[in-house]
């Protein structure tokens, strides 16, 4: 039995993949989802084998639902017009279905997932597909992430710094630090280079959020942030510095 | 490339008949004031003239292929380069032409005089070619500025008329898709809708402005569809001061507002939404359309006036170069944008 579940906000198309997916006896839809966080919820309870997902949802798209995940599963992605996610899906090996679509089409895209998933690689096609959107600006104003069980969607404007913390970065905002289970190249690929910059192996920080920068010994300075955080900076960074400030 | 001036017929005959006069008044003084003979007088004038109008003709023409931008010691010593070779010509030629008494000695007293005369005149001439030719350069400039600044104008206008459609588009077609097994009627319903709403889009042009009456009409079309996709989730309230309804505003303005309002609406929460529209004028007898929509403070970013509405205000600040007519505040979790329509009387 291969379990499923449907993520898109418009009921009728979710009723067409439910439709195709009747000539798939051994598929079984587990559960429909109106947006991505009743998706993040159903794809931890259910830990479905395929999941069809939608891009422009509600509340959160499809793939910032997907950076919420552990281990995200395999996925056949269904969009009506999005240049930037069909470039990250032709530059991975991840199938997708451009709405409106046919029996035919989606046939393939069943036959496809079935010949990855024997051969284990549908997961990880969705892994580089999230890396790959992730640097794409229309997804770059905003970070989601998980705080107890809920879902919080942190304003790039609102981050003070990103600090690496073993496997997580810590996201330091005005309410406190979040963690996101990411590489700190993952954030500096993502976030905006003109307003976050790499000062240091272990810090990004917010441009908009230094006060001044002080000398803390031969080889290193300190940016003082306006919530009087002191962010180490080293050589490397001080010169990244000086350029963005124009100094 | 521009153009000699000589061309010009009416340039041609004016430098024609000033030659002339001059030709004639070089003659008199020769005649009267100088004592010399008519014959003498009259070929002085015509070679030493000529050769002066052909030298003023020549600098002219140079001018068309190279022109010293600023550096006025190039036009100088092209001037007196020039004045030279004509006096020399001029004054070799006559003294191997005319032969009377005196003239010798005339020409050779006159020679400083025949220089300034000469340098005057093609300087002169010098100074006007390159007047008409920087005027006329400017004027090329312009119009090529204005043209180009036309059709950017309305590149950007079309683009950004054009812009969130596909999305629209394509998923009303996956609805129909959907719809067409289960419910073939209400397929047929929203492809007739679909169409009628693709017709009026594709009728609009940017230079003729609807009624606000026409605008509603078509607006309506668009959330059917909407409501359609969204099934229960969407509901809409239109209120029309009967007053506006032949008040005039530029096509699809209004719909990329109310798209925008169910982006925030509908994409932001998963519970019913409510979009109100009032079209109202006001005290300045301006057309004026309140949309309100729901929006989720928590999940929703407010950066600026997000993308739809930013395409609009450069849409206004284009036809009207103004931004000031397109609004938005917040009241709570209530979104709203106001759009205020100047009406000229024509």
């Amino acid at each position: 039995m291969i379990k499923t579940i449907l993520i898109d906000d418009e009921p009728l198309a979710r009723a067409i993949v439910k439709e195709y997916l009747k000539a798939y006896p051994e598929v079984e839809i587990i559960q429909e989802c109106a947006d991505g966080f009743e998706g993040v919820k159903a794809i931890s309870t259910h830990k479905p084998d395929l999941v069809f997902l939608d891009i422009q949802m509600p509340k959160i798209t499809g793939f910032e639902m997907l950076e919420l995940l552990d281990c995200p599963p395999s996925i056949i992605f269904t969009t009506a017009f999005d240049e930037y996610a069909i470039k990250a899906f032709e530059a991975n090996a991840v199938d997708y279905l451009l709405k409106p679509f046919s029996k035919e089409r989606f046939d393939k895209a069943m036959q496809k997932w079935v010949a990855n998933r024997n051969i284990g690689e549908a997961s990880t096609a969705t892994k580089q597909v999230i890396e790959h959107i992730a640097a794409t600006p229309a997804q770059s104003n905003r970070v989601v992430v998980k705080v107890e069980g809920k879902i919080k969607i942190i304003p790039t404007l609102d981050i003070h710094y990103l600090e690496a913390a073993d496997d997580y970065v810590k996201i330091q905002t005005s309410e406190g630090g979040f963690l996101k289970n990411k590489t700190m190249s993952f954030f500096e690929k993502t976030l905006d280079e003109q307003q976050f910059i790499r000062v240091h192996r272990s810090y990004l920080i917010n441009m908009n959020q230094i006060v001044r920068i002080d000398i803390y010994d031969k080889e290193s300075h300190l940016a003082v942030l306006k919530s009087g955080i002191q962010v180490p900076v080293s050589k490397s960074g001080y010169a990244k510095l000086k350029e963005a400030l124009n100094i | 490339m521009a153009t000699y001036p000589l061309k010009n017929k009416a340039f041609l005959c004016a430098f024609i008949i000033l030659w002339i006069i001059w030709g004639v008044i070089h003659t008199v003084v020769l005649y009267y004031s100088f004592g010399f003979d008519i014959y003498t007088a009259v070929t002085d004038s015509l070679v030493s003239n000529i050769f002066l109008a052909c030298s003023c003709a020549l600098i002219s023409y140079i001018f068309i292929f190279y022109r010293p931008e600023g550096n006025y010691l190039f036009t100088i010593i092209e001037i007196l380069a020039i004045t030279i070779l004509w006096l020399i010509i001029s004054n070799v030629s006559l003294s191997n032409i005319v032969h009377s008494a005196g003239y010798a000695v005339f020409l050779k007293k006159s020679l400083l005089i025949r220089f300034l005369i000469g340098c005057l005149i093609i300087g002169w001439v010098a100074v006007l070619s390159l007047f008409w030719y920087s005027s006329e350069e400017q004027e090329e400039h312009m119009r090529l500025h204005e043209s180009t600044e036309k059709l950017a104008r309305e590149a950007e206008l079309f683009k950004l008329r054009q812009q969130l459609q596909p999305h629209f588009l394509f998923n009303s077609l996956n609805s129909i898709s959907a719809l067409i097994v289960v419910q073939p009627e209400e397929a047929r319903t929203m492809i007739q809708q679909l169409s009628d709403f693709l017709r009026g889009t594709l009728k609009k042009e940017e230079n003729q402005w609807v009624t606000a009456d026409e605008e509603i009409q078509h607006l309506k079309l668009y959330l059917d569809i909407e409501k359609v996709r969204f099934s229960h989730r969407l509901e809409t309230l239109i209120e029309m001061d009967e007053a506006t309804r032949n008040f005039k505003l530029p096509p699809m303005l209004l719909q990329p507002i109310v798209e925008n309002a169910i982006k925030f609406g509908l994409y932001d929460t998963t519970e019913q939404v409510a979009i109100s529209i009032q079209v109202l004028k006001n005290a300045n007898n301006e057309l004026t359309i309140h949309v309100k929509n729901p929006f989720d403070k928590q999940t929703n970013v407010p950066q600026g006036t997000g993308f739809g509405l930013s395409s609009i205000s450069r849409r206004l600040y284009l036809l009207f170069a103004r931004n000031d007519l397109l609004e938005t505040s917040t009241n709570g979790n209530i979104f709203n944008t106001t759009l205020r329509i100047p009406q000229t009387n024509d």
